[in-house]
């Protein structure tokens, strides 16, 4: 699986200190990814689960992904996201992002330059961000190109499989 | 220009001379920490002989899925031959166990998926929580990768006046700083002599929440004599080049810290002194004290100090959990079971519990819990509707006595 440079879609939006607890809740962690994300923003944003579509944007606050080592990233990319804008991320929620492949792109000041409902079109590896609906631009600082690589990989699990690390045959685990 | 400790470290296990801001470095781990549950799809793995299995969220498993899991982990333990392998009986909260046992040490890289592991920071090991997916990388190959942040240097003058903790100082600097993702913390100065292990180990712990990359206590007195007959393996401390490169630094007078709560859904400016808040007469259902940033013996020590021939107030519950089964067979040695029961508290398993609204303690819609715990997010200890508050452990217990959210210093006055 590759991953392409750019990405556009709907945009979701979303403040500062964004935490995995609301990606998923306490009564969620013990179950399948593919459970889990039924309850994504249950706390903060009930029924966005069921508004979200594939290819949607996500453009956040400052901090995002603060909290724990819950798997943001499998969420959000089992929802279809199909990349995170972010004023800034927590070092944590970004590892989980880049590891399954999550485009991720550190934006400050992004949340100026969209409303909810915008279209956005973001070049995550040179760092464009433009709003398609008002024709607004801004500059991200994208992540290091090894990093970039890593998303690009389509995440960890491809890479230890096709290096012989892990049985072909998988078992879901949380 | 030199380096600060941190990037001394990551330098010392790479191929880099040099680590710098902004640099992406590949690393070999020395130490690897798994907990709760393993793959049964692993063929290989890098190095057993350092690698700790351990049972902590969930223990004794309340639900099948769990039972299955801490299956998989010991099945996982006997396939690959691993030593450092602790059953439920010998349990403990990983970051609790990893400093207790001797497998965290000065100089070196550990690695954990849980967002904690910045804890072992206080032995001047370079640990940061890595997430599932960077855990089976690890466990594979025995390396990983970390983005170098630019690093804050907090220097601790003085010492804590009384009922201030080191909990209070890890309060107060999030209220007044805000977060510090993707940057360091090095901490120095001589207000450090007087902070003790577990103290140290609640700072590193919590600046998790602070959204912190790394945050290294230097090697010293308290942490040699820490480590006198319990580090597994040599170890080299690493100091920071005298000409180190820092971005920030940060200068806190210990005498003038109050007691610090931090309100309820986030940490990053969101602090308030316990007697502002005590003045609000917020009532509570629930007192905790527990987890990998207070449930260690000192924290048991201040809680039975303040409820020693004292009762809860009618409507409280207070739960404390120790962080591992040696400290709570310390805790019964003491008599601090004894005066916590007395007073009314359940005093529980070690396990991470009711910090996580995982499998016990959790709160009803509505209700207001004041904890020494780590997290305070909406819905972390159960109902998305409860209000969680933070506190030092003396906070939490002198709360817990008067039934309203109170200043550990007023306690005689309420």
């Amino acid at each position: 699986m590759t991953v392409a440079s750019s990405f556009t879609g709907k945009v979701w939006k979303f403040g500062h200190d964004i935490n995995t607890d609301l990606v998923i809740p306490n009564f969620a962690v013990m179950l399948p990814v593919e459970e889990q994300l039924q309850h994504c923003f249950n706390a903060n944003r009930p029924g966005w689960v069921d508004e979200v579509q594939r290819g949607d944007v996500l453009i956040v606050g400052r901090n995002f992904g603060v909290g724990s080592a819950r798997n943001i990233g499998a969420i959000f990319h089992g929802l279809g996201i199909s990349g995170v804008v972010a004023e800034s991320f927590n070092g944590l929620g970004l590892r989980n992002c880049i590891n399954v492949g999550l485009p991720s792109l550190p934006c400050p000041g992004v949340l100026e330059v969209f409303e909810e409902g915008d279209v956005a079109e973001v070049d995550w590896r040179n760092g464009a961000v433009r709003n398609v609906t008002t024709g607004a631009t801004t500059e991200g600082r994208p992540i290091p190109p090894q990093l970039q690589d890593l998303i690009a990989a389509g995440g960890v699990e491809d890479v230890l499989r096709s290096e012989g690390y892990l049985a072909e045959k998988t078992v879901t685990l949380r | 220009m030199g380096m600060n400790a941190i990037e001394k470290i990551l330098a010392n296990h790479s191929e880099q001379d040099v680590v710098r801001p902004g640099d992406v470095v590949m690393v070999d781990v020395d130490v690897t920490v798994q907990f709760d549950s393993a793959r049964a799809d692993v063929l290989k793995i890098a190095n057993p002989e350092k690698l700790v299995l351990l049972h902590d969220h969930v223990v004794p498993a309340p639900t099948v899925m769990a039972a299955n899991a801490a299956k998989r982990l010991r099945e996982f333990a006997e396939r690959f031959n691993v030593p450092n392998y602790f059953p439920v009986g010998k349990h403990g909260i990983s970051h609790v166990l990893v400093a207790q046992e001797g497998y965290a040490l000065p100089g070196q890289i550990l690695v954990n998926a849980d967002s904690h592991t910045c804890s072992s920071g206080a032995l001047n090991c370079l640990a940061r929580g890595m997430g599932g997916p960077e855990m089976l990388y690890i466990l594979c190959k025995g390396q990983t990768w970390y983005q170098v942040g630019e690093t804050t240097k907090v220097v601790l003058e003085g010492t804590l006046p009384e009922r201030v903790y080191p909990r209070d100082i890890i309060h107060y600097i999030p209220g007044t700083y805000g977060d510090f993702a993707g940057r360091n913390l090095e901490w120095y100065g001589d207000g450090l002599a007087g902070i003790g292990m577990d103290g140290r180990l609640t700072m590193a712990t919590i600046s998790a929440e602070l959204s912190a990359e790394f945050s290294l206590f230097p090697f010293d007195a308290v942490l040699a004599e820490y480590l006198e007959g319990r580090a597994r393996w040599p170890f080299e401390p690493v100091f920071p080049d005298d000409d180190a490169d820092y971005d920030q630094v940060i200068t806190i007078d210990l005498s003038s810290l109050e007691p610090q709560i931090v309100l309820p859904d986030r940490v990053a400016w969101n602090t308030k002194g316990a007697r502002e808040v005590g003045a609000e007469k917020i009532k509570v259902d629930q007192a905790f004290i527990g987890s990998c940033a207070n449930g260690r013996i000192s924290d048991f020590a201040i809680a039975a100090e303040i409820l020693k021939g004292r009762t809860l107030a009618k409507g409280v519950r207070m739960i404390v959990t120790p962080g591992s089964q040696d400290i709570f067979q310390e805790a019964i040695r003491l008599g601090y079971v004894e005066t916590l029961m007395e007073a009314g508290a359940v005093v529980t398993n070690s396990t991470c519990g009711a910090c996580f609204g995982g499998h016990m303690g959790l709160l009803a819609d509505g209700e207001v819990c004041i904890t020494a715990s780590t997290r305070n997010f909406k819905g972390r200890m159960g109902s998305p509707e409860a209000k969680v508050y933070m506190g030092s452990p003396a906070t939490v217990a002198a709360s817990a006595v008067t039934g309203v959210i109170t200043d550990p210093r007023d306690l005689e006055k309420a």
